[in-house]
């Protein structure tokens, strides 16, 4: 590249600026959000600069209760129990899975898999609604039920691609040692495989987490009763009142709500990174 | 990022240190063998189970519900066979959906390749960054991160009403503001700058890509007196093409389902005016609020069989514009 000159020096500096522009524009949104929540209901109205000229805590707790009868916190659990849930069941069905599609040869392993790659492309608006009547037959409405159980059965195609992907880069000279050892392939899969597949489990456990906090429209469809709802669904509920009262604790509330994700966010970025170039996961 | 989607390396691909397999033992299979081939359908069961039950039946299962007056709330027996009659509706008297369809389709031409051309943009410019690309890369992937939550769109509600926080912004310059997600005209914009907003995962995709072009041919496009603009347009881009093709793919797909930002901001109706009524939203309308579900299945399917055709499109048309720099096409 040469030894830098004066131009480049230049170029440099002014392509600096152009990405801290462009990033100010970027992170304005939630920065705003954040100082919103500390502003004090005329502030909030009035003042659009990002920090708040006599920060309160007030919003926090009259958001916290603004649900009558049922306190955030009640959503705040519904939504971790379900996050949590979907993390064991997209990364034990996925895991095994993806080891039968990368390392196993069986009857119809290639149609299978350009039907899994299929379901990637299928937009679940079309499956919503057999599926809802299907669960609404078992009894499984306003149950974390239909949220989990179809995660246990590797739904999430995505995750079952990343793995895949994942796993083609394990050499397979060390399959075969484990076989030349005596390894059956379950015992391949215990000892070889599982253990060397963690940073592709960590990628799932992390993208399901943040997916099933952030989803709404299934935890919409399904879960009907406000003591169920989840995060999302209850923060609806602060634009159905009128007046701008509320908007306060509207934004301290969803603060709140992104936070896990940006506490997430923070603690693994090199992963989240990493897990969308290696397939082109979403947020 | 050529083979991004392809077939697994078969397991044969690699020599196995025994003897190498004839046809003649793949006829009589080893027990080896035979023990692979059960592990590998148990060990697939969990999603062939929900191949099966989750995707495959629910899919004909809906088919079949397009077909009658099917609404959930009154029992089996007062199902009626319709024909075609929903469908029928759809194209002909129901008013919502051309416009549903055309709010749809605004969206994704307009809000996908700005989406692409912000994500290239930015790429490309932290390419050239030596200093804090991690950080930069990270910061600029926050919002798609965040991506379709609820807390987001509240955002969005916030900043752009009549009184929010972008009108404010405008005053500074003497512009005199509007209540955008109120106004029919431009209500689907504060939507697709919120798409654009989330550019950060085709970027990181994007700069993954830019990664991979080697440097040789910037040099040898140099020496031969190729300018920027031209080493952009004859080196760049025809190197970057499957991976504009595969964000490209991605982002239309993540763009017809957009729901969440739609319905949150328009407090679920899809207004003003049907305005943001992205099909999805149709969809969920006719069949959790009006409890149409066999009017909202033959809805679904037409969705299916559009979204079917544009990837079909996208996978015939690749071929002339994609370039793989192994050949392969």
């Amino acid at each position: 590249m040469g030894r830098p000159t004066a131009v480049s020096r230049v170029r440099g500096v002014i392509g600096a600026i152009v990405l801290i522009a462009i990033l100010a524009v970027v992170l304005y949104p939630l920065i705003w959000l954040l100082g919103g929540s500390f502003k004090s209901p005329t502030e909030v109205v009035s003042n659009m600069s990002l920090l708040p000229t006599e920060p309160t805590l007030g919003n926090y707790p009259d958001g916290w209760s603004y649900i009558q009868g049922v306190p955030f916190g009640t959503f705040f659990v519904n939504s971790m129990v379900i996050s949590l849930l979907s993390v064991v069941a997209n990364g034990v069905s996925c895991l095994v899975t993806a080891y039968a599609f990368a390392r196993l040869r069986f009857f119809g392993r290639k149609v299978f898999f350009a039907l899994m790659i299929g379901t990637l492309l299928l937009p679940g608006h079309v499956l919503i609604i057999p599926q809802y009547v299907m669960f609404n037959e078992f009894g499984w409405v306003d149950t974390p039920l239909p949220l989990v159980i179809p995660k246990l059965l590797a739904t999430e195609a995505f995750f079952v691609f990343l793995m895949v992907q994942f796993m083609r880069g394990i050499p397979r000279e060390l399959d075969d040692a484990a076989k030349i050892d005596g390894c059956d392939p379950y015992r391949t899969f215990r000892h070889v495989i599982l253990p060397l597949s963690r940073p592709a489990l960590i990628t799932t456990a992390i993208f399901s987490f943040i997916w099933t906090w952030n989803d709404f429209f299934t935890q919409l469809v399904y879960l009907p009763s406000v003591e169920k709802y989840t995060v999302p669904i209850a923060l609806r509920l602060f634009i159905d009142s009128s007046g701008q009262t509320s908007l306060g604790p509207m934004m301290a509330m969803s603060v709140l709500a992104l936070m896990p994700v940006f506490l997430f966010f923070l603690a693994f970025q090199r992963f989240l990174v990493e897990g969308i170039n290696t397939s082109g996961l979403k947020g | 990022m050529s083979n991004v989607i392809s077939e697994p390396a078969s397991p044969a691909a690699t020599p196995t240190r025994g003897s190498p397999p004839s046809p003649k033992r793949r006829a009589g299979q080893s027990p080896g063998r035979r023990q692979e081939g059960r592990a590998g359908l148990l060990f697939l069961s969990p999603w062939l189970l929900g191949l099966i039950g989750i995707t495959a039946f629910p899919m004909l299962f809906s088919l079949f519900l397009s077909f009658t007056n099917y609404d959930v709330l009154s029992s089996w027996e007062f199902l009626e066979f319709v024909g075609f009659d929903n469908y029928r509706k759809i194209f002909t008297t129901d008013p919502i959906f051309w416009k549903s369809v055309r709010v749809t389709l605004t969206f994704g031409l307009i809000a996908v390749p700005l989406k692409l051309a912000a994500s290239l943009g930015v790429a490309l410019l932290l390419n050239k960054a030596r200093r804090g690309v991690g950080l930069y890369r990270s910061m600029f992937y926050l919002p798609s991160l965040l991506g379709g939550s609820v807390a987001l769109a509240l955002v969005w509600l916030a900043m752009f009403n009549g009184d929010g926080a972008f009108n404010d912004f405008l005053a500074l310059f003497g512009i005199e503001g509007k209540s955008w997600i109120n106004e029919p005209d431009w209500a689907l914009a504060t939507l697709i700058v919120l798409s654009v907003w989330q550019f950060g995962a085709p970027m990181v995709i994007f700069l993954a890509g830019l990664k991979q072009v080697p440097t040789e041919l910037y040099e040898a496009a140099s020496v031969d007196g190729a300018s920027k603009l031209r080493q952009f347009f004859h080196v760049t881009l025809p190197m970057l093409s499957p991976v504009i093709f595969f964000n490209l793919v991605l982002e239309t797909i993540h763009g017809f389902q957009g729901f969440t930002a739609a319905f949150v901001i328009s407090n679920g109706t899809g207004g003003p005016v049907y305005a943001t009524k992205l099909y999805t939203l149709l969809i969920y309308d006719k069949g959790f609020t009006d409890f149409q579900m066999g009017y909202a299945s033959a809805l679904a399917w037409i969705f299916l069989a559009v979204i079917g055709l544009i990837t079909v499109v996208f996978f015939s048309t690749g071929r002339f514009w994609v370039h793989y720099s192994d050949g392969e096409k």
